[in-house]
């Protein structure tokens, strides 16, 4: 067995304690980081399953699904924080200073 | 003693088999046992903020599951419309409702005959289908050889892909972009002015109240 193939399998321990994480999380902010780090072994994974297949050029699908968790993850703590995605939120902050 | 027109496919037979050892045998069970698991815990959560969480993690599952069948361009779209632009929008749905789950009242057995006999019809029709990569499939023998053939002389572009995109379904591709770029503006407009418009509404309420 090589050394990727172990590397897959730690990979595939720590997305189970993840898991683990993701459903008793307490609290909001512990899922959201579950489903963050998910994404990141998820690049991972990808990366090993290239060497694993010995076609290391999925590194760049790995890069592409590193950027789509960042940006996904900034999308859900902005909803978290506006309770919208597209406003710029200043004008409901100011509402809320109103309130 | 091999034939002249078979030894063009052994290369592509030989990559395959290699590819589908016992490791990968082993990573293709972990991901299906993770993905019944987080369908489960779907079902029985009641928190919807998890259950929104859990659903991005399947479709991350999913799309890894595709990664391995070599379909990193369906993985990528699976990932992220299923996981980038999906937990957004049901988080934007959680947001007008409320955070848990109420106890459904009608029994749960006729849906579950439902989706049992759906399932079982879905895995009688991958029946006969050809063995993952198999070299005599119909994808390998149909139109493929036909669209290597043709390409380099017809089109000239070292992608045959590209090829079959831009040029033998230029239309094609041409009706998909007017389609992804109308779909766009839509939402673009949805994202951004409806938010503000209810806002406006709720403001009018208050002073209406006051």
């Amino acid at each position: 067995m090589n050394m990727f193939a172990l590397a897959a399998i730690a990979v595939f321990v720590a997305m189970i304690l993840i898991l683990v994480r993701l459903f008793a999380g307490p609290t909001l902010y512990d899922r959201v980081l579950a489903l963050n780090l998910f994404g990141t072994h998820t690049v991972l994974f990808i990366g090993i399953l290239g060497f694993l297949n010995e076609r290391p050029d999925f590194l760049d699908i790995a890069l592409l699904y590193a950027l789509i968790n960042f940006v996904g993850t900034i999308a859900v703590l902005k909803f978290f924080r506006y309770r919208a995605i597209g406003d710029s939120g200043h004008d409901r902050a100011q509402e809320g200073a109103e309130q | 003693m091999p034939r002249p027109g078979t030894s063009d496919h052994d290369p592509i037979a030989d990559g395959d088999t290699k590819g589908r050892g016992t490791i990968e045998t082993f990573i293709d069970l972990v991901l299906f046992t993770m993905l019944v698991v987080v369908a489960l815990a779907i079902v029985r959560l009641r928190s919807l903020f998890a259950v929104v969480m859990l659903a991005g993690v399947f479709s991350l599952l999913s799309a890894l599951l595709l990664v391995t069948l070599d379909a990193v361009d369906v993985a990528f779209t699976e990932a992220a419309v299923g996981a980038g632009i999906s937990t957004v929008l049901l988080l934007g749905t959680l947001a007008l409702t409320t955070r848990f789950e109420r106890p459904s009242s009608h029994s749960p057995w006729l849906p579950l005959f439902v989706v049992v006999v759906t399932g079982a019809a879905l895995v009688y029709g991958t029946l006969d289908m050809p063995n993952f990569g198999a070299a005599d499939a119909p994808a390998q023998t149909h139109v493929w050889p036909d669209y290597v053939a043709r390409v380099p002389h017809e089109i000239g572009v070292p992608n045959i892909v590209t090829a079959i995109l831009a040029s033998y379904r230029g239309y094609d591709t041409m009706g998909e972009t007017a389609v992804v770029f109308t779909a766009g503006i839509g939402v673009l407009l949805l994202i951004s002015g409806l938010g503000r418009r209810r806002r406006e509404d709720e403001d009018d309420d208050r002073e209406g109240e006051a």
